[in-house]
């Protein structure tokens, strides 16, 4: 369970595998659809490497470094 | 079609017939889902704004008629559940689930899912569908789910959601309408059956619930007590109910989370969903695909995004300016022409120098506006602001707050009082608290004519390289405003409003082809805005300050003005007599205006404002625009008008050539940055006074804003007359 969200290059694919749900701001994501099983692709992160933009479900979603670290995920491609 | 009042007689029979039932129906969906664009397509110019009862939120509401049954579509604020975060998603819960007091109930909803993002919406509509409320779905931008190989099988996802009426529409072109129009006159008027819930056990443990309250509390809703259940916000009267609750939550949720809890029960059936009805190809149009991530990369959208400001600076001073000429040589025109129709006298001077000189004054600078509002509404549309929050959450960040302070501050280039009201969308309330009072230092739309007025009249209209000297200038007004706004979220962020590290997410939404037809409709309402304020307030005010200009007239300077005619036309004639005479009604008019009660308390005032150079009317005009900053251009436009040559039609010609007793120029050059600078810091605006004593709750904030705002233009514009 090393691999997060946070740890991905432009193009990964992942699957999310496990979310800790300690911060309250991880909670709230997860009411965007981010929850164990589904799949995302890491598009780019931002101006200065932070935050994040990945899109899961043709949504595009953006999300912060500190958040993305509870997403624990594995590659699928 | 008539509008006489017939009366005709009906059998009693017909009329309950013909008598439909009124409905309401509430839009909801996802942000960004394109309610909206729906909205405006079924409602056009039939709708109004208004505000929820009790709350601050916009309530967009409108009226259509489909086969005589008249039904009010509301336009609830964009959300992804029934667990409200935000201010605005506590709204469309409230309503949703009948809470708000003194407010119609909502007779059905239409959930609209954006077909491209089905994965993201199931959540919600499974929810909306548990609340036994009628509702239908209309799948939105199918014409841009096709052309991203995305396929929703129709039949088989209604099987799913238990057979809800589910219609698809492409908003933009109309597609589909006649068919939702149908389906919606079906929804409202047959029996809609009872559904299950998607969630069983939730249910079960609701009704658990509800079965152990006593005879007269069993009346809270199944639904109601689901919702407290997993929101814990929701609170109840009665503390037994309470208890249920929160011991039925324990055991339901464990140690977890409960809105995570919920998230995964719900988001893996949505998934399940997708799978069995979506069907996805690769995309048919792989170029828009590409130019979209191409430009979405960090650094093309930086450069692209300054590359729009600079396009926008230009085209508001280069574009404008035909339409503006034709404006102002057309409100000097019927200046001239009213003037000649009517003897010189008061109402020809309250007409022309009050009424036309104000209020014209003001309405030449419609076309800036609308060239201004034109692109922040098209920058809104194509999902540009979005873009733009996670652009500069980085450096949003090290002032202490977030990209999401981004939107509302941008918006404020419009305006200041829907940008304040857009922080609603900021969770942290200090957070939001910095970003309300820096929007007022954003360039709004008010300030724009100030600026334009002062730079058209002093600053060259010369090219530097391809680019336009005024334009570059209003540029560099624009930037010290955001300097003023960034230096002050990040000293109260340091100060008074430090706090934990704000989270940032969002969703994206895709780059969009606007809506013409939407766009158009923001424009007008725009414009519409800016002329009831110029037609109400300025007008108002305008007439008020000719009157304080006008009155009292002094009968020694009249005698005084007579004879100095009569000693001209005795002693000169032909042109010197004629430079003479206007020399003299200048003087007159002049002197009949210093000794006015505006001229005394100008006067009364300037010594305040005389270390900045300025004149007692300049200063009488600063004191006035208060209330409103726009309206300094018409104070200035009647005290100038009163007295001004007659070969200076415009204010702009005035305002160059008004000077002192001895003759040097009163608008020099510290004197007009001095009161750009004055106007780019201060806060003189009521509506925006008044929107952040509602948005903070009181008027600490309001008053801490304006004072100190007051202060940093004043002591701004005081150093540059030092400088200078």
């Amino acid at each position: 369970m090393s691999l997060t969200l946070a740890d991905l290059k432009p193009g990964n694919r992942v699957r999310i595998i496990n979310v800790d749900t300690a911060d309250d701001a991880v909670v709230r994501l997860m009411s965007l659809g981010l929850i164990e099983g589904v799949e995302l692709e890491f598009i780019n992160s931002s101006l200065g490497g932070d935050p994040l933009e990945l899109r899961l479900y043709g949504s595009a979603i953006s999300m912060r470094r500190e958040q993305a670290r509870h997403f624990h995920v594995e590659n699928t491609d | 079609m008539s509008s006489k009042v017939e009366t005709v007689k009906v059998p009693l029979e017909k009329l309950t017939a013909t008598l439909p039932p009124r409905a309401s129906v509430a839009l909801v969906g996802n942000p960004n889902s394109g309610k909206s664009t729906l909205f405006n397509r079924l409602t056009g110019m039939k709708q109004k704004t208004a505000n929820f009862p009790g709350v601050t939120v916009e309530k967009r509401s409108g009226k259509l008629s489909i086969d005589e049954i008249p039904i009010e579509l509301i336009d609830l604020p964009g959300t992804y559940s029934l667990t409200p975060y935000s201010t605005d998603e506590k709204i469309t819960v409230s309503v949703l689930l009948d809470r708000l007091e003194n407010e119609t109930t909502i007779d059905a909803a239409i959930a609209v899912v954006d077909a491209t993002r089905l994965y993201q919406s199931l959540c919600l509509v499974q929810q909306l569908i548990e609340l036994n409320k009628p509702v239908m779905l209309v799948l939105t931008m199918i014409d841009v789910a096709k052309q991203d190989g995305i396929q929703v099988n129709i039949e088989k996802l209604r099987n799913i959601l238990q057979g809800i009426q589910i219609v698809s529409v492409v908003a933009t072109s109309g597609a589909g309408l006649p068919e939702f129009k149908s389906e919606l006159v079906k929804l409202i008027t047959r029996e809609y059956g009872d559904k299950d819930s998607f969630w069983p056990e939730l249910r079960e443990k609701a009704i658990e619930i509800q079965a152990q309250l006593s005879q007269e509390k069993a009346a809270t809703p199944v639904h109601e007590i689901e919702r407290a259940l997993i929101d814990s916000t929701v609170e109840f009267d009665d503390p037994t109910l309470m208890g249920h609750v929160s011991s039925t939550r324990q055991s339901l949720c464990q140690d977890q989370a409960p809105v995570a809890v919920e998230a995964r029960q719900r988001f893996l059936l949505s998934k399940q969903i997708v799978e069995q009805v979506q069907t996805s190809a690769p995309p048919v149009s792989q170029w828009v695909a590409r130019l979209t991530t191409k430009i979405n990369q960090p650094i093309p959208a930086t450069l692209l995004f300054f590359l729009l400001m600079a396009v926008i600076f230009q085209a508001v001073f280069a574009w404008a300016t035909p339409l503006m000429d034709m404006i102002d040589n057309a409100t000097a025109g019927t200046g001239q022409w009213i003037e000649g129709l009517l003897p010189t006298g008061m109402l020809s001077s309250l007409i022309v120098d009050g009424v036309i000189a104000g209020v014209g004054s003001v309405i030449i600078f419609l076309p800036q506006i609308i060239i201004l509002f034109l692109f922040i509404i098209i920058l809104e549309d194509t999902g540009y602001l979005a873009r733009a929050a996670f652009l500069s959450d980085k450096a949003m960040r090290s002032l202490g707050l977030s990209g999401q302070s981004v939107i509302p501050l941008l918006s404020s280039f419009a305006c200041a009082v829907p940008g304040i009201m857009a922080t609603r969308v900021i969770p942290d309330r200090r957070d939001r608290l910095a970003t309300i009072i820096a929007a007022p230092f954003m360039t709004c739309s008010a300030r724009l004519p100030v600026y334009a007025l002062l730079i058209a009249a002093f600053v060259p209209n010369t090219n530097i390289g391809f680019l336009n000297l005024q334009g570059l200038v209003l540029f560099g007004l624009y930037l010290l405003g955001i300097a003023g706004g960034v230096f002050t979220a990040f000293l109260l962020k340091r100060s008074a409003l430090k706090g934990p590290k704000p989270s940032f997410m969002l969703a994206l939404p895709e780059f969009r082809v606007p809506n013409l037809q939407t766009v158009l409709l923001k424009l007008l309402d725009r414009a519409r805005i800016f002329l009831k304020r110029a037609g109400t307030i300025i007008f108002f005010v305008a007439v008020i300050v000719w009157a304080l200009s006008y009155f009292p007239r002094s009968e020694s300077i009249q005698s005084e003005k007579q004879a100095a005619y009569q000693q001209a036309q005795a002693t000169l004639n032909d042109e010197a007599l004629e430079t003479r005479l206007t020399d003299i009604d200048n003087k007159a008019a002049a002197d009949q205006l210093s000794q006015s009660w505006l001229g005394r308390s100008g006067q009364f005032v300037a010594p305040v404002f005389e270390p900045l150079g300025w004149d007692w009317r300049i200063s009488a005009a600063v004191i006035a625009s208060f209330p409103a900053r726009e309206v300094v251009i018409a104070v200035l436009g009647t005290i100038y008008a009163v007295g001004a040559e007659a070969d200076e039609a415009t204010l702009s010609e005035r305002i160059q050539s008004a000077s002192w007793e001895d003759g040097t120029k009163i608008f020099s050059l510290p004197v007009v940055i001095g009161l750009l600078v004055f106007y780019a810091w201060c806060l003189q605006c009521g509506a925006t006074i008044a929107i952040m004593r509602r948005e903070t709750g009181g008027w600490r904030w309001p008053l801490f804003a304006w004072t100190y705002m007051t202060l940093l233009g004043y002591s701004a514009a005081l150093l540059v007359n030092f400088l200078f």
